[in-house]
């Protein structure tokens, strides 16, 4: 795919809309950060490559008085199907540039492999090789080694819903089985092994709600169980207990809702592995329901219908 | 004061056993893949590589800080009457900050201006302050973001601090700061550990300088009176500056010179406690008002207060000093990279 095709695009789909959001270079050399473009001379600033990790398309429930483009990659797409599914957004609305994805990376990931030293310069080759310099040496990372774990079982490198695709479809080889491979394993430690993991990770959370506001489908956001005084389910105090119950309430109201971005744990601050919980819940519903989120336009959402029977859930049946 | 000393790194977890035993010692922690400041104990991996996730400020001012717990009592003989039985906390426990880093050393003295110099003392926040010792590590090599030394701070500053160490490579270079930290490394125990330190003071020097120099500086030095006010009030300037916000508290909570708060009483239906906790000006809930009117309505309108309360309105108030320290961490964890020395840079009068 070439930068400038993506730019040619945006410029045309400015013409019709208040905002196109894209990435530019952030504050180093490994952070990208969103880029809102309102005019044609900022079109020359936006970068693609796999820094660009955001899933920009979060924006879109909060500026629905606005006509607005969004550059998304394969994963992000799956979240506008889910907002149309579940009416957040108008497609009229939106203008979705879908770009084919081989993959991002981790920015904690890289920092690990390089020992968070700081990084002066970063490049990438069409063959995955990374090269960054820091401390004036130079090291190779492979992307695989240093994508995100969403990356590593990516099954929709092209984007599901687009109105113009810039570059060529890719087509997954990764198999399907291995999506939740990592949860399958999880899975069979003990009750008690569980809950000692997550009490231990939670035990860090701080409560800065960097995962809910990160979240595209978290719509209730201002109204959220997390901080309102009516109804109280949840106070002021810092412990476990408190920390637990926004989090189990987080992933809960995302059941067979969440798209798997991964954008609420790659924001967290404290390295909480919060996805885990999210997909956990996915896999389940993908089994009682058959529903994988955000891939098709015409389904709904398994809890936003009603039916008296569920092919697989027994305790419905009289 | 005594002279700096030296103690080696085979003798650090006896460091660490001995000034424990007087006091609670919160060391950083390596966890996963974030460092964290935790209580000294065992199975831990000390990391004092790279500043911790979250500053140390909770040690002296706690995410939630217990005023008082409560409790309703009724009149057996008259049911109708009930009386209040009210327990303060009890007293505050010593405390020691290992591998504090200067800037969040330097955050405490932003709090000291507010929670006792103006406005006549707080009490758990002195209690807690006066009880704890600073031991500061002079920073190895800044991270990402950082940004001390165009606020005038430096990764070997010692105001705010106790003692400050630095790495000379196979030990650390001690040097007492204050009577209090100077007390604790006279301490009999600790004393015995230290070794003379003369032969480190030149390389110690020379390591400090080197990282000074490394510093990113997005602008030489800042006064309140360089940021335009034009700009400031110019709400198009806001919305190019932070379309991105997503209204998270990472910033605020890693921040180690806020310390807005929020109080509220958390009870069942015969007792509860009277809490403080941190409150995040990001959030919209923070300035809702009861009668539903909220004066900051929007990101734009929020995260210029945050700016303004740091670079403006606080040393307007309190001696001209700017109350952030330039420790990067609101940059290096924000969700979507909103840099505030960028933004402040922008702020600057051209002219």
């Amino acid at each position: 795919m070439s930068i400038e095709a993506l730019k040619e695009t945006i410029g045309k789909v400015l013409k019709d809309v208040d905002v196109v959001i894209a990435y530019k270079e952030g504050f180093d050399a490994l952070h990208s950060t969103p880029h809102f473009i309102t005019s044609p001379e900022q079109i020359d600033k936006m970068i693609w490559n796999p820094l660009c990790v955001h899933n920009l398309t979060t924006y879109l429930p909060s500026m629905k008085n606005k006509k607005v483009g969004v550059v998304v990659k394969g994963c992000d797409s799956r979240t506008i199907i889910q907002f149309i599914q579940e009416g957040l957004i108008e497609r009229g609305k939106v203008v979705v540039i879908g770009i084919p994805c081989k993959g991002v990376i981790s920015v904690a990931k890289v920092l690990k492999a390089i020992d968070h030293k700081p990084i002066e310069n970063i490049s990438f080759s069409d063959n995955g090789d990374i090269t960054i310099t820091s401390e004036g040496e130079k090291k190779v990372l492979s992307l695989n080694d240093v994508s995100p774990d969403k990356c590593t079982t990516c099954q929709y490198p092209t984007p599901l819903i687009y109105d113009h695709l810039i570059g060529e479809e890719i087509k997954t080889e990764k198999p399907a089985e291995s999506v939740y491979g990592d949860i399958r394993e999880f899975e069979k430690l003990s009750l008690e092994e569980r809950l000692k993991y997550w009490q231990g990770e939670f035990d860090r959370c701080i409560r800065c709600y960097a995962c809910r506001n990160a979240c595209p489908m978290c719509v209730c956001q201002d109204s959220c169980i997390a901080e309102t005084r009516d109804p109280h389910w949840i106070s002021q105090r810092l412990n476990l207990t408190e920390k637990f119950m926004f989090h189990m309430i987080h992933a809960l109201h995302l059941a067979g809702r969440c798209v798997e971005c991964g954008e609420c744990e790659r924001v967290c601050p404290m390295g909480i592995p919060v996805n885990k919980l999210k997909r956990k819940i996915n896999l389940d519903m993908k089994e009682l329901f058959d529903y994988e989120p955000g891939v098709k336009l015409d389904e709904k959402p398994p809890m936003f219908v009603f039916n008296v029977e569920e092919a697989k859930i027994k305790e419905h049946k009289i | 004061m005594a002279p700096a000393g030296f103690l080696s790194k085979k003798r650090m977890e006896d460091f660490l056993k001995e000034i424990g035993k007087d006091a609670l010692v919160h060391v950083p922690v390596l966890e996963g893949n974030v460092v964290v400041f935790r209580p000294y104990g065992q199975n831990q991996t000390i990391n004092l590589e790279r500043p911790a996730n979250a500053p140390p400020k909770a040690v002296i001012f706690p995410q939630s800080d217990t005023f008082f717990t409560f409790r309703f009592i009724k009149d057996p003989q008259d049911p109708k009457k009930v009386s209040v039985e009210i327990n303060p906390p009890s007293d505050f426990p010593e405390a020691i900050i290992f591998g504090c880093r200067p800037c969040d050393a330097k955050g405490f003295k932003i709090y000291d201006k507010v929670y006792i110099e103006a406005n006549g003392p707080d009490p758990y926040y002195m209690g807690r302050r006066e009880k704890t010792t600073i031991i500061t590590l002079a920073c190895p090599a800044p991270s990402a973001g950082c940004f001390c030394t165009a606020l005038g701070g430096g990764p070997a500053e010692k105001d705010g601090s106790d003692i400050l160490m630095t790495d000379v490579g196979e030990g650390f270079y001690l040097e007492p700061v204050t009577e209090k930290g100077d007390k604790l490394l006279k301490a009999q125990g600790v004393a015995q550990l230290i070794e003379d330190g003369a032969k480190y003071g030149q390389e110690a020097t020379k390591r400090q300088k080197d990282t000074h120099d490394s510093v990113k500086k997005p602008f030489e030095s800042i006064n309140y009176r360089d940021l335009s006010r034009d700009l400031f009030d110019d709400d198009r300037f806001w919305e190019e500056m932070v379309s991105k916000c997503i209204s998270c508290g990472a910033c605020t909570y890693l921040c180690p010179t806020c310390y807005c708060f929020n109080i509220t009483d958390e009870k069942t239906l015969e007792q509860g406690e009277r809490l403080r906790s941190w409150d995040s000006c990001m959030f919209k809930h923070f300035t809702l008002e009861a009668s539903g009117h909220n004066p900051r309505p929007t990101k734009f309108k929020r995260y210029k207060n945050r700016i303004g309360h740091k670079f403006l309105w606080y040393p307007e108030k309190y001696e001209e000093i700017i109350a952030c320290c330039g420790c990067g961490r609101c940059i290096r964890y924000c969700p979507v990279s909103v840099d505030i020395s960028e933004i402040v840079s922008n702020l600057r009068k051209t002219e």
